[in-house]
């Protein structure tokens, strides 16, 4: 493999462990929030005791999440340097901003969040809890407006062989990259749900920490209905950008070949690369995807075929991605109703609560899966019809990306294994014993 | 001038990285010869969890200025410094990790791995970016085209090592002042016996380094073109000897900060006189790196300047605030707390 593979590798080996953690970041910082906050407002130490057992949770997975961000940034420097060289004008400051308005924010008041339960007042302490779950959404918004600008640049006009500067507003309020946002944080805040959701079953299973738990449960249950019917719609909405300005995106995400008005949608169907065409297609919807895709049927949906063959991303991966991502995100939605309807009765819904436990990784798909849908379906480009990934990538040996790949490999699956072994341990684990209260007693 | 503004903010920001991220990054190296019990360990975890993440987005955010505001610099400088780069990282996150680990499981060879971890994740970095400096300073081989045409021990010469070791002696002398302050009894004891062991070593090394950058750089280039710059280095050897007389009066607080002061000017010696240049090239002056041939477009520079303007200062408030609220001493009894690591 050459340094091109080798790289793109090694970056997807990064932003997938990267961002198997930052989603519950994102979103548990809201709910331990909105925990203290109940706290603060009603004295009910349970909602104390809330706060701190996720707050332990989220300390270990948000340690993760920023230090692989780091390489992250590094990346577009030592495997990225062509695209770095660019696109910095652009890109880099928008890196550069994120880290002065999100970083210092979120990791200045974590800390002072987990030492501060003594030395400060509880409404300030509480402030500081928001000022992390602000600041990592704050975070998430810039990164994603550069992420944005690569699958649609705006502002910009090529001189002296780069893309230079020169609208910035256009950049940073470009409705993709608002779509984009929403899409990502409400996909983050339903896994953040399901997760808080799947270990309280878990405990509401055995029947201990019953109120501590419910609780638990239907704060999550109500955060993740939310997002997870606004994200049926906003998803749709999304989609329509993706049709208008990524149209081989699109086409791929759809396994649709030929160029047609009322193009239609199948239920099931199996791409065929390789004679550009599906090889079995199910359960067809008259014209589905141009509905979708454009709100009528009667619009035209450009098929792959109308594309050179150098301009189309992998077919069967964005494909299935996609599908993925829909399927789980219906799912989702299903399951938060049926939550909504049994939130009185948990504990007299046992398989409920089983399935719920069961469902902690299925956001964790539905999410990575999203990911590969965007990155998978811009290539062959870096940046969406202005530089090819190949011609991105660092003037480095092969051998050197080859050692630090097999690192990447090596170290992240160490570090994901310790990181779920504690996170497990301690959801299992329970909230500690109230202060004075004999061991074993009702939290 | 916007070139020569963002050259001067992205070495104060490196300064501010190192004298920050410093006294974490030497008291991890030396926790082994300070702490003898697992209370004392957790102490010496205890003194910088607080702060060591605040102070490596500074690095970041170095970074992420280099990127924004001298892409092509960037570009060249961390592929052409790859290995050493991905070094630096890898030991960053395992030494990361390891204040949220190594207290989350009561058994001994998990502690044990964690404390390996913190100790050579802090020793590599604080060892290889004093390599990676100095040679900034000297100049690595670039060829045409920003092309970078060294090898893996390129950056393996004997004004790198005495980079590095200079960069490892004022770290650890910085951690050492820094568990002084926070620590009480034995440990107090033993890290300010540390400062005073190790700063005769720094001297040293920092008259080694001044001669041999006379030797092998071309930096008091500008400050023989502009002598008031010399009052630069000055500061340097004053805030050096600061050190060592608020040492013998058992001031902690003023020596750290007189140990910040000599990091930061430091740093700034070498970064002015590296000004014009970014990357100089040690094959041909043509092909370096400059204000001029690696900096961003106006525009960019001139909205950067306004969000730096507008949030550094507001960031240092709040860290300010923080390091305030965190200012005393710890003792065994904060270990109690649970939130404690």
């Amino acid at each position: 493999m050459d340094a091109l593979m080798l790289s793109r590798l090694q970056f997807a080996v990064a932003t997938f462990f990267h961002f198997i953690f930052v989603p519950l970041t994102l979103g548990l910082s809201i709910l331990i929030a909105v925990m203290e906050t109940i706290y603060v407002r009603t004295g009910d130490e349970t909602y104390r005791s809330l706060a701190k057992f996720w707050g332990r949770i989220f300390v270990i997975n948000f340690a993760i999440g920023v230090l692989t961000g780091i390489t992250l940034e590094f990346q577009f420097g030592t495997n990225w340097s062509r695209y770095s060289r660019y696109v910095g004008d652009i890109f880099g400051s928008l890196l550069a901003i994120e880290a002065t308005l999100a970083f210092f924010l979120e990791s200045t008041f974590l800390a002072v969040w987990i030492f501060g339960w003594n030395r400060l007042s509880p409404k300030l302490h509480c402030l500081c809890i928001w000022l992390v779950a602000f600041a990592s959404n704050l975070s998430a918004l810039w990164i994603l407006i550069a992420n944005s600008w690569m699958q649609h640049p705006v502002g910009y006009a090529i001189r002296e062989g780069r893309a230079e500067l020169t609208d910035f507003l256009a950049i940073v309020t470009q409705p993709f990259a608002i779509q984009q946002f929403f899409h990502t944080v409400s996909g983050a805040y339903i896994l953040a749900g399901f997760f808080v959701m799947g270990v309280s079953a878990y405990h509401l299973l055995r029947r201990q920490h019953i109120d501590f738990f419910t609780k638990s449960f239907r704060l999550a249950l109500i955060f993740a209905l939310i997002f997870s019917l606004a994200e049926i719609v906003q998803g749709h909405i999304h989609g329509g950008e993706v049709a208008k300005i990524q149209p081989t995106k699109l086409a791929a995400m759809e396994s649709h070949w030929n160029t047609q008005a009322d193009a239609p949608q199948w239920l099931f169907l199996i791409p065929d690369e390789k004679n550009e065409r599906n090889l079995v297609e199910f359960g067809r919807l008259p014209g589905a995807l141009s509905l979708l895709a454009y709100h009528s049927t009667a619009a035209t949906v450009k098929g792959l075929k109308d594309f050179p063959p150098d301009e189309r991303p992998p077919v069967a991966l964005t494909f299935v991605a996609f599908r993925t991502m829909v399927g789980l995100g219906f799912l989702f939605a299903l399951l938060t109703v049926v939550g909504w309807f049994k939130r009185n009765r948990l504990l007299e819904s046992p398989t409920y609560l089983k399935i719920m436990l069961y469902a902690i990784p299925l956001p964790y798909i539905a999410l990575q899966a999203g990911w590969i849908v965007t990155e998978v379906g811009r290539q062959p480009w870096i940046v969406y019809g202005l530089m090819r990934t190949k011609d991105a990538v660092s003037p480095i040996a092969a051998s050197q990306v080859g050692v630090t790949l097999g690192a990447f490999i090596l170290v992240y699956t160490l570090l994901g294994v310790a990181a779920f072994y504690l996170i497990i341990r301690h959801a299992r684990l329970g909230p500690p014993p109230a202060p004075g209260a004999p061991a074993g007693e009702e939290v | 001038m916007l070139p020569t503004i963002w050259f001067l903010l992205w070495g104060v920001l490196w300064a501010v990285y190192f004298m920050l991220d410093g006294f974490d990054l030497g008291l991890g190296v030396l926790m082994p010869f300070l702490a003898k019990t697992d209370t004392e360990r957790r102490l010496i975890y205890r003194a910088m969890g607080p702060h060591w993440d605040g102070n490596e987005v500074w690095l970041i955010t170095a970074g992420g200025v280099t990127f924004a505001a001298f892409p092509t610099a960037y570009a060249v400088m961390f592929s052409g410094l790859y290995s050493a780069l991905m070094l630096i990282l890898f030991a960053l996150i395992f030494r990361g990790i390891s204040f949220a680990f190594r207290d989350a499981v009561a058994s001994p060879g998990w502690k044990s791995f964690w404390d390996w971890s913190l100790i050579l994740g802090s020793f590599l970095p604080a060892l290889l970016f004093g390599v990676a400096f100095a040679n900034l300073f000297q100049g690595i081989p670039i060829g045409e085209g920003g092309l970078f045409q060294g090898g893996l021990l390129t950056l393996i010469n004997p004004y790198g090592l005495a980079g590095g070791l200079l960069f490892l002696l004022l770290f650890t002398v910085h951690g050492a002042l820094w568990l002084a302050i926070k620590s009480t009894g034995d440990l107090h004891h033993r890290a300010a016996a540390m400062a005073r062991r190790l700063w005769p070593w720094l001297l040293v090394m920092a008259v080694i380094f001044l001669l041999a950058t006379r030797r092998w750089t071309f930096l008091y280039d500008n400050y023989l073109a502009h002598p008031v710059l010399f009052l630069l280095p000055v500061a340097a050897v004053v805030a050096l000897i600061l050190i060592r007389l608020f040492m013998g009066k058992a001031q902690w607080w003023r020596a750290w900060f007189a140990s910040a002061g000599l990091i930061g000017s430091a740093t700034l010696f070498g970064v002015v006189g590296l000004y014009p240049d970014l990357l100089r090239s040690s094959i041909d002056p043509a092909f370096s790196l400059n204000i001029a041939n690696a900096a961003s477009s106006p525009l960019t520079l001139k909205i950067m300047l306004g969000v730096a303007l507008t949030f550094v200062p507001l960031v240092i408030a709040y860290q300010v605030w923080a390091h305030y609220l965190f200012k005393d001493q710890v003792r065994e009894e904060d270990l109690e707390h649970e939130e404690a690591y």
